[in-house]
């Protein structure tokens, strides 16, 4: 279950300045996880503690499955098959 | 240094004036590594607030993937400030990811949506650091180079 994940410039320098990298996992997390095994320090970056004892994606970065958003197809636990397209984006926001 | 054309420069004076009392936002592109701020996209602030700007998620994907496609960069992304100076926030130096681009700030807090000078600032902002760089407001970017 391999899938392009596009990288953002801010963190090219944990990819070796790859613009695009491949992972693999049936759910956002998991392609996480295995980003984090090729890639140190990516997860954090990423995802953050809570709600409760869980992980989230944290709250000014979006990252998109095949175009949408995942906030809308389950965050963390959004399906992700062979050959989906993962984009990572930092929020553009300040005050 | 930022140099930027009138015509670039007036039309986010406009957007934040038009905006006012929300902050406005957007970015210019230019092709990678040109250094060059040649096409305004304004953006809507999705936070539709005074004191907040964010990007849509879903036109920011749009955005990124017609850059991708154009094989350009957010040269400059832009912001206003509609009660405060044009000096980068707490908040906007803690979210800063783009840090090959200009951040500029156009603060509209003296005459708000009407006529009449605003400041216009830019910065570079990378791992936390702010920087000032001058700014140059030019009648047309000179000739891009031919690569």
């Amino acid at each position: 279950m391999a899938v392009e994940v596009r990288i953002p410039t801010i963190l090219r320098n944990l990819t070796g300045e790859q613009k695009a990298v491949t992972a693999e996992g049936g759910t956002l997390s998991a392609v996480i996880d295995d980003l984090e095994a090729n890639h140190p320090g990516i997860k954090d970056r990423l995802v953050e503690a809570g709600p409760g004892d869980g992980v989230g994606l944290r709250r000014f970065v979006n990252v998109y499955v095949n175009d949408e958003d995942v906030r809308f197809i389950g965050g963390l636990d959004a399906e992700v098959t062979d050959g989906d397209q993962v984009v990572v984006l930092p929020a553009v926001a300040g005050g | 240094m930022l140099t930027i054309d009138q015509a670039t420069y007036d039309g986010i004076v406009a957007h934040a004036k038009k905006d006012h009392p929300d902050e406005a936002c957007g970015i210019v592109a230019g092709p990678e590594g040109s250094d060059r701020p040649e096409r305004l996209v304004e953006m809507v602030n999705a936070a539709g607030s005074p004191t907040f700007y964010e990007f849509d998620s879903t036109e920011m994907l749009a955005l990124y993937k017609d850059m991708w496609s154009r094989d350009e960069e957010p040269v400059v992304v832009y912001h206003s400030h509609t009660a405060t100076e044009a000096y980068p926030s707490r908040t906007d130096i803690g979210l800063a990811s783009e840090p090959g681009a200009h951040y500029v700030l156009v603060s509209t807090r003296e005459h708000g949506n009407n006529e009449g000078p605003v400041e216009f600032r830019s910065y570079r902002i990378v791992n936390g650091e702010v920087s000032e760089e001058d700014v140059v407001v030019v009648p047309e970017l000179p000739p891009a180079e031919t690569r």
